[in-house]
């Protein structure tokens, strides 16, 4: 994936897809993804990027578990770019979708639209809120989208809509999403749908992988093996 | 004026309450909110089209005067567009306050997205409230000025219908594009419908109609044979237009229930059968439609009870604003998402907050002060003279 990844930024923006597969049969719903994705963006109470859903199925004995993670699924034709007011959220020419935090009015229209719920909002809470103090780490700043982002009353992002980005910032660094890399049952995947090469595009068109909710035609560029 | 008392009294404990809710709404922001990340929106959005639609209600309402000519109203016309006016202003106010950067509303306006349809929603209603502003000029100018000429009152009269009837498609895309705000997103079952639009403009003209029978019922000070005549004739539009409206929700309601599968389905069960029930059954249906229809039906010539069944539509008709909007929001997208991420914000229910309260409460009791503060300055219940040159 590695491999991949600095074959594909070395060609210009708008030739890179970016996708992930996520194999369902390895996921051991350790959350470790989660916690990385929370602990590489900073992210407060109430704003997640990738949960992971459990599925229980059956009636005992016969009874059997699956974990889905969830991140934004990239759509290719995503519901929640145009029904922003103001433009601050859109497809990028690599397919990621972003936000403009210092552009959102805070309006949560885009979240109501997402048919994934990959969109939360920063209502400005912290976890050691009520205790003496508000401890360092809550406060130090993410990297997001490239800038220092701080979070502090009323400023940006608090106030807006927050969303999976797949690590943009590590991206342009020659690095794999944070959740990617700490997979500890490597059931996910990352890379360049563009790059007939890629890992993913490999095992995108297995006959066992699916996207979420097709019916939808939002086309997203998270597959999942089953 | 006694009913101007309660009035008062009614919009000093408003501001009271509610200016605790003001205060922690400016200084913690969206904390104290009990909506969340999933069911993003709350009572406030309710509020908001809620109060849109009694202006767009009053604003037609106006507009049958005005642009329509009809006699039997014309006595209500400057009271109709003030109260068009004050409930736009409640409107914007508590959209505002539900941003989560109040400071870049204006955005809308310079980076504008036509894509959006809450980008039309706002523009529509710009150019709706500088219409209600040079329409109420239009209309109060008589009043306010003393000694124009016949052919200046001719002239502001043919003007005053030139924007009454560009008021109408106007309020009617405004109106219809909330609707549409909503039936367009795909992502929620609930929403999707293409009657949104039109079941939004009936419940405008509802509520807003049912708003201007009370007041005029219970505010206008001479109770002549006119003041009578409007009321009743008032009383029974709104009647015409509840039913027309409670037919469009039974098709909107009962379809989903036949087939009796799917999210609408299940959706829809719970605004009839869930923990919010009475929601529907008791304030929507019963207060809000069925005692007001049989009042409306049998006590048509009694003033106060026709303004009683005004005031009970125009009150309750925040229910089925709030079963618009929550119900929306609170079916998870995804089976299991529910447990994926255990945290207040990311829960599928929803009962406003005191704070939401405090703040709803102020808008209102704001709303009210304006109007009483208008009411004593302006001359919005009297026979203008232009009327009477007309």
């Amino acid at each position: 994936m590695q491999e991949d990844l600095r074959r594909a930024l070395k060609k210009p923006m708008e030739e890179r897809r970016w996708g992930s597969v996520l194999d369902l049969r390895k996921c051991v719903g350790c959350h470790a993804c989660n916690i990385a994705c929370i602990s590489e963006n900073k992210l407060p109470p109430g704003v997640v990027y990738r949960p992971v859903i459990e599925e229980q199925k059956g009636t005992f004995p016969n009874v059997s578990r699956r974990f889905m993670p969830k991140p934004c699924v990239q759509c290719d034709n995503p519901p929640c770019t145009p029904v922003c007011p103001v433009t601050a959220t859109w497809k990028q020419a690599d397919g990621i979708v972003v936000v403009d935090y210092e552009r959102c009015i805070g309006c949560r229209y885009c979240i109501t639209a997402c048919p994934y719920a990959a969109r939360t909002f920063d209502y400005g809470e912290f976890y050691t809120e009520g205790t003496p103090s508000i401890q360092p780490y809550e406060k130090v700043h993410n990297f997001e989208y490239g800038k220092r982002w701080v979070r502090t009353e009323g400023d940006s992002p608090v106030g807006n809509a927050r969303k999976c980005h797949y690590c943009i910032h590590r991206l342009n660094r020659g690095m794999l999403p944070a959740c990617i890399v700490t997979c500890i049952a490597r059931a996910k995947y990352f890379g360049d749908l563009n790059d007939p090469e890629s890992l993913v595009s490999k095992l995108a068109v297995k006959p066992n992988a699916f996207r979420l909710k097709e019916e939808l035609g939002t086309q997203p560029k998270t597959y999942y093996l089953i | 004026m006694r009913w101007e008392k309660l009035l008062w009294t009614i919009a000093l404990v408003g501001l009271v309450f509610g200016s605790f809710g003001i205060w922690d709404r400016l200084v913690t922001g969206h904390v104290k909110a009990n909506y969340g990340s999933y069911v993003v929106w709350g009572l406030w959005v309710a509020a908001y089209i809620y109060f849109v639609g009694l202006s767009a209600g009053a604003f037609l309402i106006s507009s049958l005067i005005y642009a329509f000519g009809v006699k039997r109203l014309e006595r209500v016309g400057k009271l109709a567009l003030f109260v068009a006016l004050v409930t736009l202003f409640m409107a914007l106010l508590i959209i505002l306050l539900d941003l989560g950067h109040m400071s870049r509303f204006y955005w809308v306006y310079t980076r504008a997205n036509f894509s959006s349809m809450m980008t039309w929603m706002v523009w529509l209603y710009t150019a709706y409230f500088l219409l209600l502003l040079a329409e109420s000029w239009l209309a109060l100018k008589p009043d306010l000025i003393k000694g124009l000429t016949p052919e200046t009152l001719q002239r502001d009269r043919r003007l005053l219908k030139y924007l009454g009837t560009i008021g109408v498609p106007l309020a009617i895309a405004f109106h219809g594009g909330v609707g549409a705000l909503f039936g367009t997103v795909v992502a929620r079952p609930y929403w999707h419908t293409p009657l949104y639009p039109i079941l939004f403009l009936t419940g405008a003209l509802v509520s807003g109609g049912a708003l201007m029978t009370a007041t005029v019922a219970f505010f206008w000070p001479d109770r002549n044979e006119g003041y009578r005549d409007t009321v009743k004739y008032l009383g029974q539009i709104v009647l015409m237009i509840l039913v027309f409206d409670l037919i469009l929700e039974f098709a909107e309601f009962s379809i989903p229930m036949w087939y009796g599968v799917g999210p609408e389905y299940e959706l829809m069960r719970k605004v009839l059968f869930g923990p919010f029930w009475w929601v529907f059954w008791v304030v929507h249906l019963l207060l809000g439609s069925l005692i007001p229809i049989g009042i409306l039906a049998t006590q048509r010539e009694r003033p106060l009870r026709v303004g009683a069944a005004g005031l009970l539509i125009s009150l309750t008709f925040m229910a089925a604003r709030l079963n618009i909007v929550v119900p929306g929001l609170i079916e998870p997208q995804l089976r299991g998402l529910e447990e994926a991420f255990h945290d207040p914000r990311l829960v599928f229910q929803y009962f406003p907050s005191l704070f939401e309260w405090q703040v709803f409460a102020f808008v209102i009791a704001l709303g009210i002060a304006i109007f009483c503060v208008g009411q004593r300055l302006l001359p919005l219940m009297e026979e203008a003279p232009m009327e009477r040159v007309a």
